[in-house]
């Protein structure tokens, strides 16, 4: 008779929640980041057994820690990324350097660097030791984060082709940059160049024709006729229509209204 | 612990002299110690926070000038008639022992660090078992964790130092490997803030459900306020760890629960409050939030100049005042990026001015003075980063105790350098409601096309996005783009009436009522 303890699996990111710091998530974590990379429906990471041990010297004290002390299948996340899972790993990295995997942080800058216009990309940096910094890869990946913070998507492009290589191995890299082009766009103007707009996304000619034509019908853009070509009007936000802002300085919090209560009654 | 306060001149390098003239013997308590010891046994079995507050902060330190200036306190065993050989107690005597040693007795060897670390888990494992009922004053409990976190750092500092050291020493270190390890730290700092539910007790306390932050976190129904305590200041402690390796995002996640933009038990104990917002303030700073480490800064500092007075005799006034001077450096540096006066308080302003006025309009200007300073500051204020895997001992022995620090300059600066063209763009589009990026161009001697970078790089780093995707401003002032006209977004000046009159009406109302209460003879 098999005494079979409750099989519970458990996503990336609920071990990450319960405790990051166990460094016996490390190829957990390595697992996940690959799952970014290529997801894969539905197929379950091998048994990992006791996947939150406790620490050598202080066996007995953390125990109270996990309800549950075996664990089998890890669950692959729906979610195609997670930054808390991949500092977590950077972390781990940082205190086991031996096991730092080049092709796993590259692939972690990858995703962070389609996560702009989050500081993703920075974040991650802050953990990856100098030295290792210095590998070509990462090297490339530096110059095209400096080339899409200062909004230099001429360069960026370019440089994206030559190192396709690289950067073909994570899917929607493309799509994930043109959404942060447009962010960008929606930021500073109210009616952007055909021009303009075509270098920061990349796309040209008829291909820039649907493209438009896919956001007129989903988006709320608007095509109109400028002075020297066609302008794309972006929809309406507070940082392009300065008159939509709303004025939060005026604005009294309830909590300090509660405050006269006492005085009025 | 007898051995290791008698090795302690063993293992020193210099020939022992006490400047308290007799040469050090570990048996010898003198005979304040010995009512000391006994008192705070006392105070703390009768659970008298007050008395025990008052011989924690005052006494222990009178002692340490009169007696210990650069020796160590009695060790555990000398005192331990002194208080029934109570376990508990021991473990709390030897803390302040060790915190005493790491701050005044030079020489320190990795025995005595591990000796430290090893009390620190018999101390916190007995604490996480949650069978204690005594009370301490929060100041105590602050200090714990806050010396726990600096033991940690200085030890990281110290075994990466490993050029000059002897090779007792390389021994020492191999031998006592499991110490200090940053699994153990990260995970007793989580321990303590998991097992205490303070996470929970926060929540409920905003639904009304308990009362916290009103009874200070002390227990007035005869239970411990110690676990909860510690877990709620080391939510601070993991904020300062994950500053020292660089992981601002997650530092800051670690606070989350504690609501910094009101009073709360944190602002009670000044060392808490402090360290709570200057860690902050430079995660918020390294995340390009400027604003609201601005905003952070302004308010702490404001408070510290107006009352920092009181603090003159209490021992961590050097601390204080250490950590003033830092968070006005961080704070010129995040108005250099970011420039909001109107966040500034006025005092708090002049201040600034006073000590870094020339500096910051120094760093205006970009050039290569510019980013030494902005190298001076950033290294003056910055956390004491640390590498945390453990060091290779073996040959080549060198010193690498300064490479995360450095790591995080260069990236500090790298974030510089990419911010270097928005202040041009400040100071011209300052002067005009509406210009064609032709001629601003022109006038900034870039083409247009570099121009429309510039200008969405400035949207970019003026406009951080949280993790919930909203878009948060930091921009001082604003403009959009309308095909190729730049229209610049006047800035109002916001006058906050609401506020004013909500101040006011409270202010009338306690001034009747002190009138209602005057009567005539």
């Amino acid at each position: 008779m098999a005494n079979e303890q409750p099989v519970e699996s458990y996503t990336v990111e609920e071990l990450v929640a319960v405790n990051p710091y166990n460094p016996d998530i490390l190829s957990d974590l390595e697992g996940f980041v690959n799952e970014q990379v290529n997801p894969s429906d539905g197929s379950l990471v091998p048994l990992i057994d006791s996947l939150i041990k406790f620490l050598k010297f202080s066996e007995g004290l953390l125990r109270g820690f996990a309800e549950t002390s075996a664990f089998s299948r890890l669950h692959v996340s729906n979610q195609t990324y997670n930054l808390d899972a991949n500092l977590s790993l950077l972390r781990l990295y940082q205190f086991e350097p031996e096991r730092l995997s080049v092709q796993i942080v590259s692939r972690i800058l990858i995703k962070a660097l389609m996560a702009m216009p989050g500081p993703d990309f920075s974040l991650c940096l802050f953990l990856i030791p100098e030295h290792v910094q210095m590998e070509e890869q990462f090297k490339t990946l530096i110059v095209l984060s400096h080339y899409l913070e200062t909004a230099r998507f001429r360069q960026f492009w370019d440089e994206a082709a030559k190192n396709h290589n690289i950067l073909d191995v994570v899917p929607g890299f493309e799509q994930a940059i043109q959404t942060y082009a447009i962010h960008v766009l929606s930021l500073t103007y109210q009616k952007v160049p055909r021009a303009v707009l075509a270098e920061a996304i990349n796309i040209e000619g008829l291909a820039l024709d649907k493209f438009l034509e896919y956001h007129v019908a989903n988006s709320g853009w608007v095509i109109e006729k400028g002075a020297h070509s066609q302008l794309i009007v972006l929809p309406r936000n507070e940082f392009n229509h300065p008159e939509l802002k709303k004025n939060t300085a005026e604005t009294v919090p309830f909590e300090h209204v509660t405050r006269i209560f006492p005085v009025l009654s | 612990m007898a051995s290791s306060a008698a090795s302690f001149y063993r293992d020193r390098d210099e020939p022992a002299a006490p400047s308290s003239g007799a040469s050090y013997d570990p048996t010898y308590v003198p005979d304040s110690v010995k009512t000391f010891v006994s008192h705070l046994y006392r105070h703390i079995r009768e659970r008298n926070v007050y008395e025990t507050h008052q011989m924690y902060e005052g006494g222990f330190h009178r002692l340490s000038d009169r007696h210990f200036r650069d020796i160590p306190w009695p060790p555990a065993e000398a005192v331990a008639p002194h208080c029934d050989g109570d376990h508990v107690f021991l473990l709390l005597y030897r803390e302040l022992w060790f915190r005493h040693a790491h701050a005044r007795v030079p020489g320190l060897s990795p025995a005595h660090r591990a000796e430290s670390w090893d009390n620190y888990c018999s101390l916190f494992g007995l604490i996480l078992k949650g069978v204690l009922n005594m009370q301490l004053p929060n100041q105590w409990l602050w200090d714990m964790v806050d010396e726990f976190v600096y033991q940690f750092q200085s030890f990281c500092q110290y075994r990466a130092k490993l050029k000059n050291k002897t090779q007792e020493e390389i021994n020492l270190l191999k031998q006592y490997d499991e110490a200090w390890s940053v699994y153990g730290v990260l995970n007793y700092l989580k321990a303590l803030v998991d097992k205490s539910m303070i996470g929970e007790i926060l929540e409920r306390e905003k639904e009304g459900l308990e009362q916290f932050t009103a009874t200070d976190g002390y227990d007035y129904e005869g239970g411990s306020n110690v676990l909860k305590m510690l877990g709620y200041y080391s939510m601070i402690g993991l904020l300062r760890v994950h500053c020292l390796l660089g992981d601002y995002h997650t530092g800051l996640k670690c606070l989350a629960p504690i609501d910094i933009s009101q009073q709360g038990v944190y602002t009670t104990v000044i060392g808490s409050h402090v360290s709570t917002i200057y860690h902050y303030g430079f995660a918020n700073l390294m995340l390009r939030r400027y604003a609201d480490g601005i905003r952070e800064f302004n308010k702490i500092l404001s408070y510290i100049l107006k009352y920092k007075q009181f603090h003159q005799n209490s021992p961590q006034y050097d601390q204080l005042l250490k950590k003033n001077e830092q968070m006005y450096a961080i704070l010129a540096i995040c108005l250099s990026l970011c420039p909001q006066d109107k966040l500034m308080d006025e005092t708090v302003n002049t201040q600034l001015k006073e000590k870094y006025g020339d500096k910051m309009t120094k760093m205006h200007r970009y050039d290569d003075e510019a980013y030494a300073i902005y190298d001076e500051l950033f290294s003056y204020a910055c956390p004491k980063f640390i590498t945390a895997a453990p060091p290779v001992l073996k040959e080549p022995f060198t010193n690498y105790n300064q490479d995360a620090y450095r790591l995080q300059l260069k990236l500090f600066l790298y974030e510089v350098k990419q911010q270097q063209l928005l202040s041009g763009i400040r100071s011209y589009l300052k002067l005009y409601s509406k210009i064609t990026i032709g001629k601003l161009a022109k006038y900034m001697d870039v083409d247009e096309v570099t121009l429309r970078t510039i200008l969405m790089t400035y949207k970019h780093k003026m406009h951080s996005v949280d993790s919930d995707g909203k878009v948060i401003s930091s921009a001082d002032f604003d403009f959009y783009i309308d095909e190729d006209i730049i229209h610049v977004i006047e800035s109002k000046l916001t006058k906050n009436h609401g506020d004013y009159f909500l101040r006011q009406i409270l202010k009338f109302e306690e001034m009747i009522n002190h009138l209602d209460k005057v009567q005539f003879d």
